[in-house]
């Protein structure tokens, strides 16, 4: 095939960047004298959940040192939101998280309202919530899929994603894409749900509580599975308060703090739900807190449906939000305010706002700095997985690699949430 | 916002602190000697368990200061979140790491280093995060520029086709 | 086909080297487990229950690049990947295919920035783009369904 004119595209290898030399102070001075192997795991493994790489520093199986890697799936994104207006932005934010769309969509709106002042109204406060429970019930299920499969529990995974498909149809009916929503917007909604949302919705709510049972059937009480996850990754309070560990891997640990409750945002103290906690500090204990969220989210989607209120859903603040479509054709001032804010888009007031969501993984914040122009002078995401991964070197010492990837799999880390 | 208001006047009074405050966000305007004395007393004496974010923002072409380095930290047991600002000059900066106080600040400063090329003293692994490890330059910085790449459209689309560089077999 | 339509039903059937070796290629193709980002979890979705990839072949995913012959790049490529990439389809033994699959595999997306390699044929030869961000698991399957369809098109002289 390959002739010798086949002109060969020279690509420089910098795969193995940093030698012995420049990763000494990470490893124990036996690898150093060549008595424990290092070992590359990654950036290309089934269980890493994506483009991680794991430099080990082993003892026969055992982990002696966990060096994360981490970059393979930096996309530059908070650099490009800087060249978008703050509306345009958005679409940014879809792809950070890539199973917690509307959760990304939502902290960054949230930011810009509080940077703005800009009120939401009480429809779509309640639209976002249920949205956004169901984001956690469908990002936990693609957790729970991949985890089971991690640890050769084939047919979960083909449970899960089961279910996630129903999810993402009421998504897809919403917004007209299954993933990349865009959905939530600074002031409200991009549109009103379709008038078939709520039998979706309920229809969901009435198969999914068997659903769950059926996974649990399969796992919860599976002699393979406790064995492979009790008393693997115990992770004290203390430790995870020290390294900012926050979700469900902090409240696993005995740490009843959810942003949704002591924090609340987008009405959320309106419903009426229990924060899981669990102080066995272990992989199992940390499954098991994921389940009962699956069980509260719904608990927040029924009641956030049941007193579902009708009204607009964008905010009618003509200086940040366009005005309908209807208005154009009627109204001289809805075209220019519809010209402007699309063109140029809005120019919020000089000053830095940070705003924090509970995501399926942990806190999730925005730090959003404006210098009063169209286009946001600074945006920081301060994503759970990028902290949660920090603590993976301490759980991963003296276990063994078979269980590094079920390590992996239960700090529920989303590549794209840690490089950005 | 009773402990919040507590800790500006300590901090007022001891590191002669600034303040900014904006929707209802205080953050603390400290400079880079005391930054780390005033994480340690935000964690031992107000309780402020996590240190939320660390970040920073190019004030470029401005130099002095041309970064501010962002800090949050929350507090659990009061339910409170409180901001510091440590301003820097220069355009190869550098000031004291945060790393002993709260273990997390480790790959936030790196990712400063990586993206700002701030330099945290007392760091113990400072290197790139997320960039290739022999990439040049600290792409947040704002005279980095987007390395944005002309599209191809139909009316473009043979003249850029010519110039892209396409892998062989 | 072949003689057994003029001689009637020998037990055996005639047909050319080529669509004999064609239709094998293209009827086990083992595609690497390889996913990048946001159309990684979409090619989880087409393997699942519901969009059943099985059917077309497909089901075996490979963790190994030497056991695999298509690669499905699912998602975007950044600067520190790309080297990798292309290392992993250097170790994947002829005849080898690649599917770009999603905008950004395509031609960068969204993302024209520094840290995206704009579209991945910078750096391995693609065969089949599918467009969306990310395609939707049909998407998908149509990709690979095209595949098939040029695997099967190939000629004597093109093998490798």
């Amino acid at each position: 095939m390959m002739s010798d004119e086949t002109e060969f595209r020279e690509i420089e290898f910098n795969l193995a960047p940093d030698s012995l030399d420049e990763l000494k102070h990470l490893v124990s001075q036996r690898a150093v004298d060549g008595d424990t192997v290092l070992l590359n795991m990654g950036p290309q493994h089934p269980s890493t959940h994506g483009v991680l790489r794991l430099l080990l520093e082993l003892d026969g199986e055992q982990v002696i040192n966990c060096i994360p890697d981490v970059g393979f799936l930096h996309t530059g994104i908070e650099k490009n939101m800087e060249a978008k207006t703050y509306e345009k932005a958005i679409v940014m934010t879809d792809r950070l998280d890539y199973l917690n769309n509307l959760g990304n969509n939502l902290a960054y709106c949230m930011a810009i309202e509080k940077l703005c002042d800009l009120d939401v109204p009480p429809r779509a406060q309640a639209l976002r919530v249920i949205l956004a429970e169901l984001q956690r019930i469908s990002s936990h299920l693609v957790w729970l899929g991949t985890h089971a499969l991690d640890m050769a529990a084939m047919s979960v995974f083909l449970y899960c994603f089961r279910e996630r498909e129903s999810i993402l149809d009421i998504f897809e009916m919403c917004s007209g894409q299954r993933m990349m929503t865009t959905y939530i917007r600074p002031g409200g909604l991009w549109r009103d749900t379709p008038v078939e949302f709520e039998d979706a919705v309920r229809n969901f709510l009435k198969i999914f509580p068997s659903r769950i049972d059926e996974y649990e059937r399969l796992l919860t009480k599976n002699p393979l599975f406790l064995e492979r996850t009790r008393k693997i990754g115990m992770l004290p309070p203390d430790v995870a308060l020290q390294y900012g560990v926050t979700g469900p891997a902090l409240r696993a640990s005995g740490v009843n703090h959810d942003l949704r409750k002591v924090q609340p945002y987008s009405g959320y103290e309106q419903y009426d739900f229990e924060v899981p906690t669990h102080t066995d500090c272990d992989t199992y204990a940390r499954y098991l807190v994921r389940i009962e969220e699956l069980h509260q989210s719904l608990h927040i989607v029924e009641q956030a449906l049941n007193k579902l209120p009708l009204g607009p859903v964008r905010s009618n603040n003509r200086k940040y939000v366009p005005p309908p479509r209807s208005e154009i054709g009627v109204s001289m001032e809805a075209l220019i305010h519809h010209f402007k804010l699309w063109t140029e888009g809005f120019t919020p007031p000089v000053g830095s706002v940070y705003s924090a969501v509970e995501s399926p993984r942990g806190e999730l914040g925005v730090y959003l700095e404006s210098d009063g122009s169209p286009k946001p002078y600074r945006v920081h995401w301060r994503t759970p997985s990028f902290t949660n991964m920090q603590i993976l070197p301490y759980l991963a010492k003296s276990h063994l690699v078979a269980d590094l990837v079920v390590l992996i799999g239960t700090i529920d880390v989303v590549l794209g949430d840690v490089d950005r | 916002m009773q402990i919040t208001q507590m800790i500006v006047e300590a901090f007022q009074e001891r590191f002669q602190a600034g303040l900014y405050e904006f929707r209802n966000e205080v953050s603390l305007i400290l400079s880079t000697e005391q930054i780390a004395p005033a994480a340690l007393a935000l964690r031992d004496e107000f309780n402020f368990e996590l240190l939320a974010e660390e970040t920073a923002v190019d004030y470029w072409p401005e130099q002095a200061p041309r970064f501010h380095v962002v800090y949050r930290f929350r507090s659990l047991k009061h339910n409170a979140i409180i901001g510091a600002r440590v301003p820097l000059d220069g355009n190869a900066p550098s000031m004291p790491s945060l790393v002993s106080v709260y273990a997390n600040a480790n790959w936030f400063e790196r990712e400063l280093w990586d993206m700002f090329g701030i330099r945290f003293e007392g760091h113990p692994d400072l290197r790139r995060v997320v960039m290739p490890y022999d990439w040049e330059g600290h792409p947040l910085r704002k005279d980095y520029p987007l390395g944005y790449e002309e599209v191809q459209f139909s009316f473009n689309f043979e003249e850029i086709d010519v110039r892209k560089p396409y892998a062989q077999d | 086909m072949g003689v057994e339509q003029k001689l009637g039903n020998m037990g055996v059937v005639t047909l050319k080297l080529e669509q004999l070796v064609n239709w094998s290629r293209s009827n086990a193709m083992w595609p690497m487990l390889f996913g990048l980002a946001c159309c990684a979890i979409e090619m989880m979705s087409a393997q699942a229950a519901h969009y059943d990839m099985s059917r077309f072949g497909m089901e075996l995913m490979r963790a190994s690049p030497r056991q695999s012959d298509l690669m499905i790049v699912a998602g975007r490529v950044s600067r520190k990947m790309a080297p990798v990439l292309r290392r992993l389809y250097d170790q994947m033994p002829d005849p080898k295919w690649v599917i770009a699959m999603g905008d950004c595999a395509s031609c960068g997306g969204v993302f024209n920035n520094y840290a995206i390699v704009q579209g991945v044929d910078e750096v391995v030869p693609v065969d089949v783009y599918v467009a969306g961000c990310p395609p939707r698991p049909e998407a998908l399957i149509h990709g690979i369904v095209t595949l098939h369809e040029k695997v099967k098109g190939e000629r004597l002289a093109h093998w490798t």
